[in-house]
């Protein structure tokens, strides 16, 4: 099976609005192979969400291809997951935790028995399994994020795109969702694409930061995270290496919100 | 009932329980009980022509229909307002699906269904009278027809207003057309649809006391009518109580149904407001 | 948390729009705007397939009667009855019927209106008064207030009193209910900042209560003229009192069909005009309250 998971070859990406037309997104373009745990920040406004949406299917591009294990994603592809920011209003109410996580498979070819392994497994794997009988909105904010994480897992995806998941959770759950995240990343070998405009998080998370620019949105910079592999939140934050990273990416970023950085010609 | 909670509760002792049954009930038979003494009192002293005293009343209440007038009467009626209410939120969800989720279907219908709607549903009657006779089907139709434009509307609108996250998300996970119907659409639309079936009780139930008003030989309409003509007072107050009673047991049955279908729903508000 | 516009206490309601109310984000819609022609487009399209509803339902209703598959005796073609609207819009006694049916519908309205506010905030404003008067407020508004029609007619024969006892029994319990909830409906932080600042009750009352309640009231408002209105014509058809709901009746055992649909055709713009009218007021107090109040009908 080829390396590269998902290919974005210069994405471009206009709508108008009343106020006139958006460039959401200039020219991005950047690669992410199979296994990789890849975070894209950058500063606020800078279209990271149509991004998303535009790999995820939910949009189209105005410009440029995005390639999924060599197939043009032109509608949302069949082996993503996506786990939005706003868990309130991407969990259904109407359906328990259990529901929740067992929907999306329910048109999968699966029998009785193997899907509930694959529900009950995610449950487990986000530390869930005693609430499968609860509703979500009985839950805390970080518990609701984990049922939406466990729902994208159940499914088996090929590539799993967060879309700042954690920005609406408190810092101590926020902690703890990373770890997950981390931990789902080592143990099940899971592709991962997560955008956030934490650049301490994208540090700490990524093997790769995909730093952006201000609108007409490009990719400003493609930096290697060279931690190891296991991580901490104690330890690792501490690290000099860890400083210097999210320094020159916090640097990046500033330049970016300044429109310092300079676009290099096509 | 929060999973995510660090209170402590401590049961409440039984002294506590029972003095809170009794606060409530005092609450609930107060007023009532009072009003009933006074009303009792004034009819005693001062009786009017076309109000009748408390016992009276009761009297009458049982003598009319407690008896054969239940079966001639009050049955027929309950099952035409069941069968039009039951067949206005079929028709009424049915087609507000239908027509939500088709997005040139809506815009074709929205100005004619917005008309029909605000016509008021008596206007009807005399018009169903001539074209179908003073039978059963014609009251049935009528109850339908006028009872039906809240639930169609309000589907409309619930179905074609879900949440688009949630719409989303269901499209990124490729959740199949059906199942989001079932699994969203629907569900998404339930508290509104909901809302549109409680307007169709109201009407369906006015409707009924109307079909029976003037063209009808039978029902509790007709009996209320027959009773005042024939200046039989208490026996036509009876009636208005036992319409009364009608009403509040359609509320009731509603509010039991809604509590449960919309269970999800009023947990959320719960969390919310706490 | 999920958003179906939705209101707090009032049995969690909601409402339908009107043609041209702001819409929600539409499931069939893509998540972003669309480019300013797509958009001329589509109100354009919008408007085209409205009024080709209208249109087709002209047709079918010329058609039905004129080709015999309904019986034309019963059923005049569209352009009979509009013919006939025409007329009556030219009968001074026409818009002197529909003057008694909307001073009817006014007065009612009114008197329901100061009632309901004024018990509403009374017993709203006190705990002790809420839950005395619960379970008797829960008994008396389910009751059809047609229900009342034969007692209104031994009372006061075929006079417009007997109408308004109708018109006045049902309206009140629409704008009673909103303004107890709206009364109770204050944001506990901002009642507690009022406090905090040392606002006196009365103060309190006017600076907080009032304006959480408007909105209610407005909606309550709204729903109580639909109710007036259709309770008026009820009044009219079935007490006998003078208006259109009479001559609708009269029409109809004279076998005068066209003035039958005619007239129906006038109650019914009656009744947009009247919700047109008051959502557009309803929609000016509550511009800068985010949610939209929740309704129960009859």
């Amino acid at each position: 099976m080829p390396d590269t998971l998902l290919t974005v070859q210069s994405l471009k990406k206009v709508y108008e609005a009343s106020t006139g037309v958006v460039e959401a997104v200039g020219d991005i373009s950047f690669e992410m192979k199979r296994g990789e745990l890849v975070c894209i920040v950058g500063p606020s406004g800078c279209g990271k969400t149509t991004l998303l949406k535009c790999i995820a299917g939910l949009l189209r591009p105005t410009a440029g291809t995005i390639d999924l294990n060599g197939n043009r994603v032109t509608s949302p592809p069949p082996n993503m997951a996506l786990v939005f920011q706003e868990y309130g209003r991407s969990l259904f109410p109407w359906l328990t935790v259990r529901g929740n996580v067992e929907l999306p498979l329910r048109h999968k070819t699966l029998s009785r028995a193997e899907r509930d392994r694959l529900v009950d497994d995610a449950l487990v794997a986000v530390g869930l399994d005693h609430a499968h009988k609860s509703y979500p909105w009985q839950l805390s904010g970080g518990m609701q994020q984990r049922v939406a994480i466990a729902r994208a897992v159940a499914y088996q995806p090929e590539v799993l795109i967060m879309d700042e998941p954690f920005a609406a959770v408190d810092a101590q759950t926020r902690a703890d969702l990373e770890d997950l995240v981390r931990a789902l990343h080592l143990d099940r070998g899971m592709s991962i694409l997560f955008v956030t405009h934490d650049i301490d998080e994208s540090v700490y998370l990524g093997e790769r930061v995909v730093v952006l620019s201000k609108s007409p949105t490009w990719v400003q910079e493609d930096l290697a995270i060279d931690l190891s592999a296991e991580r901490d939140q104690i330890t690792t934050r501490a690290l000099p290496r860890f400083t210097e990273l999210r320094t020159h990416v916090y640097e990046q970023i500033q330049r970016a919100k300044r429109g310092e950085a300079v676009r290099p010609s096509a | 009932m929060t999973l995510y909670t660090s209170t402590v509760i401590t049961p409440q002792r039984r002294s506590r329980v029972w003095s809170k049954i009794g606060e409530n009930t005092a609450y609930a038979l107060g007023l009532p009980v009072l009003l009933v003494v006074i009303w009792g009192i004034w009819a005693t002293l001062a009786p009017a022509q076309f109000f009748p005293s408390p016992t009276e009343l009761v009297e009458a209440f049982i003598d009319t229909w407690i008896g054969p007038a239940f079966f001639t009467d009050v049955l027929p009626s309950l099952g035409r307002l069941a069968i039009g209410i039951v067949l206005s939120v079929l028709i009424g969800i049915v087609a507000g699906t239908l027509i939500g989720l088709n997005r040139w279907l809506r815009e074709l219908l929205e100005p004619m269904l917005e008309f029909f709607r605000a016509v008021p549903p008596p206007v009807l009657l005399p018009i169903a009278v001539v074209l179908m006779g003073p039978t059963d089907a014609m009251k049935i139709v009528v109850i339908v027809i006028g009872s039906l434009w809240p639930v169609l509307l309000n589907t409309i609108e619930g179905v074609r207003s879900t949440d688009s996250v949630m719409t989303e998300t269901a499209r990124s996970f490729a959740v199949t057309s059906m199942e989001r119907l079932r699994f969203l659409v629907l569900p998404a639309a339930s508290p509104r649809i909901m809302a549109g079936v409680r307007q169709s009780l109201s009407i369906a139930l006015i409707l009924m006391v109307i079909s029976e008003l003037g063209y009808s030989s039978s029902g509790l309409g007709f009996q209320i009518v027959y009773f005042q003509r024939n200046y039989l007072i208490a026996e036509m107050w009876s009636g208005i109580v036992l319409l009364g009673l009608v009403g509040v047991l359609l509320a009731a049955i509603f509010t039991l149904v809604e509590r449960r279908v919309l269970r999800w729903y009023h947990g959320i508000k719960e969390v919310e407001r706490a | 948390m999920p958003q179906p516009e939705v209101s707090g206490r009032p049995p969690a309601m909601l409402e339908t729009h009107l043609i041209g109310d702001p819409v929600t984000v539409t499931a069939d819609a893509p998540a972003i705007a669309a480019p300013r022609r797509r958009r001329q487009r589509r109100t354009a399209r919008k408007a085209a397939l409205g009024i080709a509803g209208i249109l087709g339902f002209l047709v079918t209703w010329q058609l039905l009667p004129a080709l015999g598959l309904v019986d034309p005796r019963f059923f005049p073609t569209a352009t009979e009855t509009l013919t006939q609207l025409g007329q009556e819009t030219r009968d001074l006694e026409f818009w002197r019927n529909v003057g008694r049916t909307m001073t009817a519908w006014g007065i009612g309205l009114l008197i329901a209106t100061v009632l309901a506010s004024v018990l509403g905030t009374v017993i709203g404003l006190v705990p002790f008064l809420r839950r005395a008067t619960h379970t008797t407020v829960e008994f008396l508004r389910p009751i059809p207030s047609v229900a009342l029609i034969p007692l209104a007619v031994l009372m006061y024969g075929y006079q417009l009193q007997a109408a308004l006892i109708i018109i006045v029994f049902a309206s009140f319990w629409q704008i009673f209910i909103q303004v107890l909830y709206g009364v109770a409906d204050v944001d506990a932080v901002a009642r507690d900042t009022a406090r905090s600042f040392g606002l006196s009750r009365g103060s309190r009352v006017v600076n907080l209560v009032l304006p959480t309640a408007l909105p209610y009231l407005m909606t309550g408002l709204r729903l109580a003229a639909a109710v007036a209105l259709i309770l008026a014509i009820t009044a009219e058809m079935f007490i006998g009192n003078p208006g259109l709901g009479r001559e609708i009746v009269f029409a109809q055992s004279a076998g005068n069909w066209p003035t039958v649909y005619a007239l129906v055709i006038v109650t019914g713009l009656l009744g947009l005009l009247i919700n047109m009218v008051f959502r557009a007021i309803e929609r000016r107090t509550l511009s800068w309250h985010q949610s939209v109040r929740g309704e129960d009908v009859l």
